[in-house]
């Protein structure tokens, strides 16, 4: 049966997700089902958002896309393959995770210096990303010496650096302030037009997440599953006055009685 | 008096705020330089204060007539200081120490290192060695010295490893602490770029367990110059310890306190080197407050 669905994957699916279940042990002996039977297919290019409570395993699903952890069961597949190389994907944790003994632009060539490719090229690549993020002049400075939001921005440009194809973002602006949070999400978007990178963007805020976003996913807590996928039919490139108008609101309306009534459900 | 200096206070602040309200740089610039002058005696009072007692310690000896065989004056100290270093006693024992220290720190430090290192990367030598190292550390090390100077024989070698026996644990305990310490998140950043464990080992565990490093060498130094003194107390022919021992043996105090001097001046210099050293290597965890007062 697996195999009929593998055959089913069209070429313009990035990823797809085939009925990923994740139980992590407890000490208590029963364990916890963060992911329950979650399928997903992401089109190439596309931005999709996830949003859903806190506990509804979608920090576990980056995971197990990204490898960091193995799902109990269930298949993840790239285009046709069953599995990727690591350089095919960039993570932006919810956190910098900057090294605090690395200058901003050696924070930039971590991934390079991992893979030993110090060339005049990945420096020059390096730059320009800064120079992208509006971080120019801070290229020789420390991370302690940087704002929370430059530091994030930094952590954006690390995991461009090797170019992915694949962008997984948890929660990349969850410890910024408001008005730095749009703006990022804006100069996000830029970033993205340039190349329509695959991203996965999970966050907590659902005007955010339909300001970005092709596609929402709203996913539901203990088992962690998918309530719906639902589209964001607004027109390109996104500003922040699309937040006025009623077709945004629509969305996010309809976003905020997914998740009520798998609220009032539990 | 508290009253006296509290009124002094409100006149100074009334006469300023009616002199020239509109002059707030000029009571800018009238903050700065009392703050510098404030900064400096710190050292100049310590040293006043150390001077001070220096000449109640004369005093007293001369004046309750203490005898010189319990308690040298610090001039009487200081001519056989001077004495020491002209006749070359001083240096030739101090040299011997020295090297006792600095060899035996340096055997400390290598297996320390190493041993945090096996440690923490792989679980079995963890499970069998640190228990056991944990356990060892409860014996008291100096008790282990006449044994070594049985083992080792009265020359250097039972100084040096007394000095590295007394040196490891602290270096141990924070190296393994140290290396343990690199956050779980960094971790999985640098796996998410395909770091292998070897490079994890470099780019993070390594870095971020310096700052520990330093604060065991920081103890360890020190221990270490007590453990290579009480190795020469034990047996030996040479070094500051012997020497100490062997002027009490002719009731030469003052002998004996300059001795006290010089051993405090190598723990001083060694130490000043590790927190420097320390500094320069850790300097991201350099507070920009501590960094100020440097430049
Ligand atoms: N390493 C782990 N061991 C045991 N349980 C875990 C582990 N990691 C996550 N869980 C559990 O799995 C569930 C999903 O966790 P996950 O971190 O994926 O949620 P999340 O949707 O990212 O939440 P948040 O929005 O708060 O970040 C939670 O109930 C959590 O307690
Ligand atoms: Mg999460």
């Amino acid at each position: 049966m697996s195999t009929s669905v593998e055959i089913e994957t069209d070429e313009d699916c990035a990823i797809s997700l085939d009925s990923l279940t994740m139980l992590y042990p407890t000490k208590s002996g029963v364990p916890v089902r963060a992911l329950d039977d979650v399928s997903l297919k992401v089109r190439d290019g596309e931005f999709l958002s996830i949003v859903g409570p806190s506990g509804c395993g979608k920090s576990t699903l980056l995971r197990i896309i990204m490898g960091l952890s193995r799902q109990t069961s269930g298949h993840v597949r790239f285009g046709a393959t069953s599995s990727t190389h690591h350089n095919q994907l960039g993570m932006v944790f919810q956190q910098p995770l900057l090294l605090p003994w690395r200058t901003v632009l050696k924070n930039l060539m971590v991934s390079p210096d991992l893979h030993g490719k110090r060339d005049d090229n990945t420096r020059a690549r390096a730059t320009e990303l800064l120079r992208m993020l509006g971080l120019e002049e801070f290229a020789g400075r420390y991370p302690n010496e940087l704002s929370g939001g430059m530091q994030q921005r930094v952590g954006i440009g690390r995991a461009l650096m090797h170019d992915p194809r694949i962008l997984l973002m948890d929660e990349p602006f969850g410890a910024l302030d408001a008005m730095t949070r749009d703006q990022m999400g804006l100069d996000l978007l830029d970033i993205w037009d340039h190349d329509r990178k695959t991203v996965l963007f999970v966050t907590h805020s659902i005007p955010e997440a339909v300001l970005l976003a092709d596609r929402v996913v709203v996913m539901t807590p203990r088992p962690g599953r998918l309530a719906d996928v639902v589209d964001v039919p607004l027109p390109r490139p996104r500003r922040l006055e699309n937040i006025n108008t009623p077709e945004f609101g629509e969305v996010v309306m309809r976003i905020r009685k997914l998740l009520d009534s798998e609220h009032s459900a539990h | 008096m508290s009253a006296h200096t509290a009124s002094g206070r409100d006149r100074r602040s009334a006469s300023t705020a009616a002199a020239a309200p509109p002059a707030d740089p000029e009571t800018a610039t009238i903050d700065v330089p009392p703050r510098q002058r404030r900064r400096l005696p710190g050292a100049v009072y310590s040293t006043a204060v150390f001077a001070g007692l220096l000449l109640a310690w004369q005093l007293a000896v001369k004046v309750f007539d203490v005898s010189e065989i319990l308690v040298p004056t610090p001039l009487a100290v200081g001519r056989s200081l001077v004495d020491g270093f002209q006749d070359g006693i001083l240096v030739t024992h101090a040299i011997v120490t020295l090297e006792e220290v600095v060899y035996g720190f340096g055997l400390a430090v290598g297996s320390a290192l190493l041993s945090a290192v096996l440690i923490t990367q792989f679980r079995p030598v963890e499970r069998v060695l640190f228990p056991l190292l944990v356990l060892t550390q409860t014996i008291p090390k100096v008790a282990m010295a006449p044994l070594l100077i049985v083992w080792f024989g009265i020359g250097t070698t039972s100084k040096v490893l007394t000095v590295a026996l007394i040196a490891f644990f602290p270096l141990l305990i924070n190296s393994v602490l140290g290396f343990r310490s690199a956050p779980h998140d960094q971790v999985e950043m640098l796996r998410s770029f395909g770091a292998s464990r070897l490079q994890v080992l470099r780019y993070l565990r390594i870095p971020s367990a310096l700052p520990h490093i330093f604060a065991g060498l920081e103890v360890a130094v020190i221990l270490a110059v007590t453990g290579a003194v009480v190795a020469e107390f034990v047996g030996s022919s040479e070094g500051l310890g012997y020497l100490i021992q062997a002027s009490n043996f002719t009731l030469d105090v003052a002998r004996t306190f300059a001795v006290i001097v010089v051993l405090s001046a190598i723990g001083m210099l060694l130490h000043a080197i590790v927190v420097h050293l320390g500094k320069w290597l850790v300097f991201w965890t350099e507070s920009p407050t501590t960094s100020g007062i440097e430049s």
